[in-house]
This record gives structure tokens, C-alpha cells and sequence, in this order.
């Protein structure tokens, strides 16, 4: 027994390999730190430590003046508007593109290869929208606030632009990983392709569908408040105002709408989804 | 000629019928877009006249050619190499607060009465649901201008993110390595590090990559409040109306977040090969 405490290692017998593991990760982070000026006791400065202390304690109690209520309520409406909108033009565009860029309504491919012009459309078309899905909603705010002018229709724009192309490539996955036989024998025998959309590709996926719509939706809501910081109005906008003016109070008040608002939405979407399936 | 065999053929319920909860939703939905239409004063004669068409292409016929001087690439460069590192580093930090955050908010085993568990989450939900945008312009006044304060934002938020992740995947690893340390009467640090933290690792390490990739995008705009990386720089030549520099920003921008999906596409593929 006092032989087998003593083969027992007293230390961790893979120190060896931790230490260099450690040793690795501080080589490959000290240039990053470098560059992202990461000087965590800059906090702890004492000017900019009182500058955080007065605006944090300007945090409580939140603003609550009727006024300031009512202008909350009218911006958090304008902040869901923003989002219901821009998803919905985001189908109108996203739709039509999916039904041009899905396989499974390809009538040549039936016979085995698409035929190389659809091919080359379908392509095209599936290149569109992933160029849509990949400049950030932001960047679009940020370029159309400049044509039509600071508004909620540069918020409305970029939602639906950046959700057409992200929802437009998701349907086109969607349909294409669900089953595919009913509308394959629909179009074998001489159905058209609206048909054999809405008779057999759609009644297979549509709760899937609408069930990624809605998880859409409840993110274009968060980002219709991240819109707001460059002039698209709603929510974001109102608190940008308040965090300029060091109106802790105010900002208090509409983060707490804020959290209240996600979480509505996120319970919202989720019963839908429930309701749904 | 058999025709009692058959069953008697059943019509599928009548598309309007009162009861018939889907044309409600559809009823209430349809009434939501309406309204959302209806109160946004959306100014579409503004952008859908001859006018704003003519703006519209001037503005665009501005971004080019765009700016591809050596000077301002090298530029460019030094502010991708920035966004890259706020997202690295903010992830890094989130990982391990979220760790340290998801053993409070996970039941380690049943018995455990787990006090802090609804608080933890509490407090996650709340770091989580305050997107990265919001947080860089909180932060902004105590991190003051720079990446500093886009790290620290991308850390908080992706802390609330990995911190529920994390105490999900714990709470669900198999309990049978933990209960045996248990009843050796090992303590709970120990029982963590040497029976549960092993079996969720390559979970945790693939969750952390996933946030990693988006906080890349994210970091890209981050900026334009003034939080360092590329988002800064478009900020700044945009509202200085620099379209050339702009639009080569804008650029970079688009070859980053292209460059994250291709490569996380071509590495879940030969993951999943």
C-alpha cells in the first residue's frame, strides 16, 4: 500500500505539455493584445473611473416622466415596425429569387444534369443573394441614410435587402434538403412548376418555412435597434441621443425596454413556432 | 362496382372557418405588416423618383475608382489586422468568462441545489440580449475611442452568449465520470476538471469557434461608433466623404466576411468528411 502511494505522482504528470500550452497561447495572444490596445488598468484610471462612476449612477433610478414614457412607447413601435417591414419586403424579394434559384423545380434536371443556361442562372442567381447576405445590414444603413436622408426607410431598406438575400439562401436549402419526390413525380408528369410548388414543394416545407421567417424576424428586431446607432430611426436612435447627452437615466430606461422587448419577441416567436409544429 | 369498400372521402376543413387558428395568425400578421407600413412614413416618392435615381447614381458613380494606394492599403491592412484581433481576443475573453459564469448557472449534478443557477441566467440573458453595437457605445465612455472598447463589447456580449451555451452542455454530459469522483468524495473543482470539463471540452471549443466566426463580422462594423478595426475607418472617410477610400474599405470588408464563410464552410466540410 505505501508502495503504491508512493508510485502515486505528487504532481500533475502532464505539466509538461500545460506549461508549453500556456506558454503558446501567450505568444500567439501578446500581438494581439498589442494591437487591440488592450490596457485594462486604463479603466481603473482615475479620471476615466470617475467619469464611469457618475454615468453609471446616473443609471438609477430610470428616467420614468410620462412624457419620456410615451416617447419610449412610440420609438419601441417604430423599432418593431422597422423590422416587420423590412422582413416583409425582404420576402417580396427573397420569394420570387428562391422560386428562380431552387433545383428542385428544374424541370431538365429531371432527366438527370441541368441543362447548362439554367444551370448558369440558377448560379447567378444564388451568387445575388449571397452577396446580399454578406454586406452587413449596418453598412447598408450607413450608405442609404445617405441617399434617402436619416429615417426609418433607410432601416426598412437595409433590413430587407440583408434579410432578402439571407432568407432568399435558406428557403433554397430548405427545399432542397426536404423531400423532393412528390414534386419530382408531379413535374414528371407534365405539372408546371407553380404547381408543383404550391401542391407539393410547399405543403412538405411551409413549417419549416414560416418557422425560420418568424426566428428571422425576432433578429431583424434586434438589429433594427443596432440600426437606429447610425440614424434609422426607432429605439437605437433615441438611445445614441441619450448617450451623447451622458443621460444615464434615459438610456437605463430604454435598455430595460430593450431586454423586455427581446425577450417578448423571443417568446412570441417561440410560441408561433410551437403553435405551428 | 366496389364502392362500399371505400371509405367515404373526407373534405380537408374549410379555409375560412372561425375556429381555424392559422387564418388568425395569418389574420393578425397581415394586420401587423399593414400597421408597420401604415405608421413608418416611409418616404418612397423620395427614393423611387427620377431625382433620387439621379443622386443615387452620382453617389455610387463616387465610390470609384477606388483608393489603391500602397499608402492606404497598408492602411487597410493594419485596420483588418485590428478587427481580427478585437474579435480573437474578445472571444478569448468570453470564453473564459462564460466559463466562469456557466458553472454557477449549470446544476452539476441532481441534488445540487444550484442557489445561483436563476440569478446567473439572469444576468447572462441580460449581457446577451444588449447587441455588441450597444455595448461599444456604452463602453466607449469608460474604454474610451479605439479597439479597447470594441473588445470589451464583443467579450460582454459573447460572454452572455457562451456563459448559456457553456451551462447547457454541461447539464447535459453524461454524469457517470462526475458521480464516480463523487463518491470518492472528491470536491467539486476537482470532480469539473477532471471528469466533466474533459467531456464537453470539444463541444465548448466548437461553440467558441462558431461565436468566433461571427464575431468577426461583427467586429468589421463595430467601428463605426468609433471602436476601432475597419468599422472606424469607413466611419471616417465616409463622413468626411472620401468615396474612393470608402469604397475601398467597404471592399475589405466584403473579402473579410467572404473569406470567414468560405473558410468555415471548407473547414465544417473536411470536419464532417
Amino acid at each position: 500500500m505505501t508502495a503504491a502511494a508512493a508510485r502515486a505522482p505528487a504532481r500533475d504528470p502532464a505539466w509538461l505539455g500545460r506549461l508549453f500550452w500556456i506558454g503558446a497561447a501567450l505568444v500567439v495572444f501578446w500581438p494581439m493584445l498589442v494591437a487591440t490596445e488592450f490596457r485594462p488598468w486604463l479603466l481603473f484610471a482615475p479620471d476615466s473611473l470617475k467619469q464611469t462612476r457618475a454615468f453609471a449612477s446616473s443609471f438609477f433610478p430610470p428616467a420614468v416622466g410620462a412624457e419620456f414614457l410615451a416617447l419610449v412607447a412610440r420609438e419601441t413601435w417604430r423599432t418593431v415596425a422597422i423590422a416587420t417591414a423590412g422582413i416583409a419586403l425582404a420576402l417580396m424579394l427573397a420569394i420570387p429569387l428562391t422560386l428562380l434559384s431552387t433545383r428542385v423545380l428544374s424541370i431538365s434536371a429531371l432527366a438527370g444534369r441541368m441543362a447548362r443556361i439554367p444551370f448558369a442562372l440558377r448560379q447567378t442567381i444564388r451568387a445575388l443573394l449571397i452577396v446580399l447576405r454578406s454586406v452587413p445590414e449596418l453598412v447598408w444603413a450607413l450608405v442609404l441614410v445617405r441617399v434617402v436622408g436619416l429615417g426609418p426607410t433607410a432601416g426598412v431598406l437595409a433590413i430587407a435587402l440583408t434579410y432578402g438575400g439571407m432568407l432568399g439562401k435558406v428557403y433554397g436549402e430548405i427545399l432542397e434538403s426536404g423531400e423532393t419526390h412528390t414534386a419530382e413525380a408531379l413535374l414528371r408528369n407534365g405539372a408546371g412548376r407553380l404547381q408543383a410548388f404550391f401542391y407539393a414543394v410547399l405543403p412538405a416545407n411551409a413549417a419549416e418555412l414560416v418557422s425560420y421567417t418568424v426566428y428571422r424576424w425576432e433578429c431583424a428586431i434586434r438589429s433594427s435597434v443596432v440600426l437606429g446607432f447610425v440614424g434609422a430611426g426607432g429605439l437605437g436612435q433615441q438611445m445614441d441621443n441619450s448617450m451623447k447627452m451622458f443621460n444615464g437615466s434615459e438610456v437605463a430606461t430604454m435598455l430595460l425596454v430593450f431586454i423586455a422587448l427581446v425577450a417578448l419577441a423571443d417568446r412570441a416567436s417561440a410560441w408561433f413556432r410551437r403553435a405551428l409544429g | 362496382m366496389n364502392e362500399a369498400a371505400n371509405q367515404p372521402y373526407r373534405l380537408p376543413p374549410r379555409l375560412f372557418n372561425a375556429r381555424c387558428t392559422a387564418c388568425w395568425m395569418m389574420l393578425a400578421i397581415a394586420l401587423l405588416v399593414a400597421a408597420s407600413f401604415w405608421t413608418l412614413d416611409l418616404q418612397w416618392r423620395a427614393f423611387f423618383s427620377t431625382e433620387a435615381a439621379r443622386s443615387m447614381g452620382r453617389f455610387i458613380g463616387e465610390f470609384f475608382p477606388p483608393d489603391l494606394s500602397p499608402a492606404f492599403l497598408a492602411k487597410v491592412a493594419l485596420a483588418t489586422a485590428e478587427t481580427l484581433a478585437m474579435s480573437a481576443l474578445g472571444t478569448v475573453l468570453a470564453a473564459m468568462l462564460g466559463l466562469a459564469l456557466a458553472l454557477p448557472a449549470a446544476r452539476m449534478h441532481e441534488g445540487d441545489r444550484a442557489w445561483a443557477r436563476a440569478p446567473t441566467r439572469l444576468l447572462l440573458n441580460a449581457l446577451r440580449s444588449i447587441p455588441e453595437l450597444v455595448w461599444a457605445a456604452l463602453l466607449l465612455i469608460s474604454a474610451g475611442l479605439g479597439p479597447f472598447a470594441g473588445t470589451l463589447a464583443l467579450a460582454c456580449h459573447t460572454t452572455g452568449v457562451l456563459g448559456r451555451l457553456f451551462a447547457e452542455a454541461i447539464e447535459n454530459a453524461p454524469p457517470g465520470p462526475a458521480f464516480a469522483l463523487r463518491a470518492q468524495g472528491i470536491g467539486p473543482g476537482r470532480v469539473f476538471a477532471y471528469a466533466t470539463l474533459p467531456q464537453v471540452l470539444p463541444q465548448l471549443a466548437s461553440y467558441t469557434l462558431y461565436r468566433w466566426e461571427n464575431n468577426i463580422r461583427a467586429a468589421a462594423v463595430l467601428g463605426v461608433v468609433g471602436a476601432g478595426g475597419l468599422g472606424q475607418l469607413l466611419a471616417f472617410h465616409m463622413g468626411l466623404f472620401h468615396m474612393g477610400k470608402t469604397c475601398t474599405v467597404l471592399g475589405a470588408m466584403l473579402l473579410l466576411v467572404a473569406l470567414v464563410d468560405v473558410l468555415s464552410y471548407a473547414a465544417r466540410r473536411a470536419m464532417t468528411r
